[in-house]
């Protein structure tokens, strides 16, 4: 990491207007802010339906002040491709393309596209921000929706099945950067972008996204939350540069202090996980200390 | 020049003449001719442009819409279920008014699986808000992409120049290749209103409300209603902007004629085939032979499908004794779709006039089934001599 960027050092140019169409405490307006700060006045946005579709506001309004060209659900990559060979081709190179998509639209319906973009190295950065669901449906469970979750149409029983590693699965495209994010630690996420601008080929960013109306928590605690995933070890954040994975921020200072969080925290404190048992809860900590054993002994 | 050359080439050959500057493709067969001879052109230096090849057709029109929003003209190519595939991009290049141009090689679409010719899969896209002009030969291909982008830019819609798959697509003809000079004369560079552009920001096909809303100057802005009813205006307006375009062609090239439709020895007949793409060009044959009969026929292909130029059709049908037409699609659970909309037009037209026309609707030729010009004749004679059948007639089929 070359850079520390701190409260007083992040740039002061807004580029998303204040009042968006975001809900209170949403993790999103946070990650998108400080986001668009790092990637600057010379950007051009794809935005596939999801809740930053809502957040950009309602014809003829719009609350982000970079152009953004709204897209399919299932198209954003090819669409960030054919800006990016459009820019080309009037030699316009200099203006970063970046695709916001969410976690439906990145993990499950935009996967095939995402791929294709990746596989032929094109030059722009891809954010997914994960809020572990289709929250703007009214939070229906995705392919990264966790283990254990309620959610619209796992109403009584939870999701079954495991959380999509959408990072691992972009970082064997051989991508020239992956970072996992949260927009609990937004510093973090806008030290990575600047740290990847200059960077060829695909830039894949995965971003925790608390959400309250999806994961069932007060608007204040979205920040705490967010934290709580990391200091319990159980969403890590991370860049893989060259294929070398390397904590960083808050997760890094874990390898440190060797003490994580019980992830029983993180878990009570979301409505969404009430039905997950202390049984389950307590074999979901095992994974985590097994993972974190895993860090500890690379290291050493 | 003329060359002789197959009609994949033929469309490649025209693309290359306007220009694009990003072309995306996925392989489809019959289409995969054109998108390889187009790669051939940007890999030797003879096209400057970005040839992206995609994952998928979703993905090939994903591309020619974000690329045409950032102020490239563009291309692509497909056939059946690629185009099927493409049906919610390609809807969304209509809404975003964007004059993307795209050859359709017409072929069947599954199930069950069959690659070779029939119209379902453009006839399927009829009512999504492009322009559908249909070819009948190799000239009409390589003169139709290139006025297609004249067209699509002029009224910001977007066009598929539609030619039947291995009939047109692989045969080999005779044609003028144009002269690069004579298109750029005829085709100015491609300058849209608004390209996305980081000094001007603009948010594009946002969510856009049933009702009119104020914007932050105070300005009316439009509804969804609006935009659409915008898009049904310019499509028809498509209708007049045709005939400038074959005005100006003809002056530059040399050649040109009716826009809308092609005629062949309809002012005296008593009966009309009717048709799109190379079939008309066969029932030229039938209408020969027939002719020698004593009997009044002649045949009219329909070139531009949408907008569908109902007057000027209304106006080459009216007094005639019965239109015979035949299909490579049909509307399943009705007829053929040309069938129901010559009807829809003569009616509109000559309803109570006393020179409205019966219609006798052939389905011919679904999947490939070889079209046998002796059967055309056999059946546009009987449509001459008998009652005219209610449901649509399927020709040699085998059950």
């Amino acid at each position: 990491m070359q850079s520390k960027t701190n409260i007083l050092s992040l740039p002061v140019e807004e580029f998303v207007h204040p009042g968006t169409r975001a809900c209170s405490g949403c993790g999103l307006a946070i990650a998108y802010r400080v986001g668009l700060k790092a990637l600057g006045k010379d950007t051009i946005l794809i935005v596939p339906p999801s809740c930053l579709t809502v957040l950009q506001g309602l014809f003829p309004v719009a609350s982000t002040k970079l152009p953004c060209l709204n897209v399919t659900f299932a198209s954003t990559a090819a669409a960030a491709t054919g800006i990016i060979a459009s820019l080309k081709t009037q030699s316009k190179e200099h203006i970063t393309v970046a695709a916001w998509a969410g976690d439906g639209g990145t993990a499950d319906i935009g996967l095939q596209a995402l791929s294709g973009a990746a596989e032929r190295g094109d030059n722009f950065i891809y954010f997914c921000y994960d809020n572990e669901g289709y929250m703007n449906t009214g939070a229906q469970r995705s392919g990264t929706t966790p283990i254990g979750a309620l959610t619209a149409n796992t109403p009584f029983k939870g999701k079954l099945q495991q959380k999509k590693d959408v990072p691992a699965i972009m970082a064997a495209h051989n991508l020239s950067y992956v970072a996992a994010c949260s927009a609990a630690y937004p510093l973090d996420l806008y030290d990575k972008i600047k740290n990847c601008l200059h960077l060829p080929g695909t830039k894949y960013f995965h971003i925790h996204i608390p959400c309250p109306p999806g994961w069932g928590y007060d608007t204040r605690y979205g920040i705490k939350i967010g934290r709580l995933a990391v200091e319990s070890g159980y969403y890590d954040l991370y860049e893989i540069v060259e294929g070398r994975i390397r904590l960083t921020a808050a997760s890094e200072k874990l390898m440190e202090k060797r003490k994580l969080v019980p992830v029983r925290e993180y878990f009570r404190a979301q409505s969404r996980f009430r039905i997950l048992s202390d049984e389950q809860i307590a074999d979901i900590q095992k994974q985590i200390d097994k993972k974190w054993e895993g860090y500890y002994k690379q290291v050493e | 020049m003329q060359i002789i050359e197959n009609g994949n080439t033929a469309a490649a050959l025209g693309v290359r003449l306007c220009r694009p500057q990003v072309i995306a493709a996925y392989p489809i067969t019959p289409q995969t001719p054109v998108t390889e001879r187009l790669s051939e052109f940007v890999e030797e230096g003879t096209l400057k442009a970005e040839y992206i090849p995609v994952e998928s057709e979703h993905s090939a029109m994903a591309v020619c819409i974000a690329a045409s929003s950032a102020g490239s003209r563009v291309f692509t190519a497909t056939s059946a279920n690629g185009l099927l595939y493409m049906h919610e991009q390609i809807q969304w290049a209509a809404g975003a008014r964007l004059p993307i141009v795209m050859c359709v090689v017409n072929r069947a679409v599954g199930a069950p699986w069959n690659i070779w010719n029939d119209q379902q899969d453009s006839i399927s896209q009829r009512d999504i808000g492009w322009i559908q002009i249909y070819c009948a030969d190799h000239q009409q291909i390589i003169d139709t992409v290139i006025k297609a982008y004249w067209l699509a830019e002029k009224v910001s819609v977007p066009i598929m120049v539609c030619y039947d798959g291995y009939i047109l697509s692989h045969t080999f003809m005779p044609f003028d290749l144009p002269q690069q000079k004579q298109v750029d004369t005829f085709l100015p560079p491609f300058r849209p209103e608004y390209a996305l552009n980081p000094d001007e920001p603009a948010n594009l096909n946002t969510v856009t409300l049933p009702d009119v809303r104020v914007d932050v100057r105070g300005e009316l802005a439009h509804g969804y209603m609006e935009i659409r009813y915008l898009l049904q205006k310019d499509t028809r307006l498509a209708l007049q902007e045709a005939a400038q375009a074959e005005k100006r062609f003809t002056e530059i090239f040399g050649r040109g004629g009716d826009p809308y439709i092609e005629p062949y020895l309809c002012d005296d007949a008593e009966y009309v085939a009717v048709g799109l793409g190379s079939i008309t060009y066969q029932l030229r044959v039938c209408v020969d032979a027939l002719r020698k009969e004593g009997i009044k026929v002649g045949v009219m292909g329909v070139r531009y499908y949408r907008p569908f130029p109902d007057k000027v059709i209304a106006e080459a049908l009216k007094n005639k004794k019965a239109v015979i037409v035949f299909e490579k699609a049909l509307s399943y659970g009705y007829e053929g779709a040309l069938a129901s909309d010559l009807k829809s037009a003569l009616y509109e037209y000559l309803a109570g006039t006393g020179a409205l026309p019966v219609i006798q609707n052939y389905i011919v030729g679904i999947g490939g089934r070889e079209i046998h010009t002796a059967d055309l004749t056999k059946a546009l004679k009987a449509a001459t001599r008998s009652k005219v059948s209610p449901e649509p007639v399927w020709i040699g089929l085998k059950l």
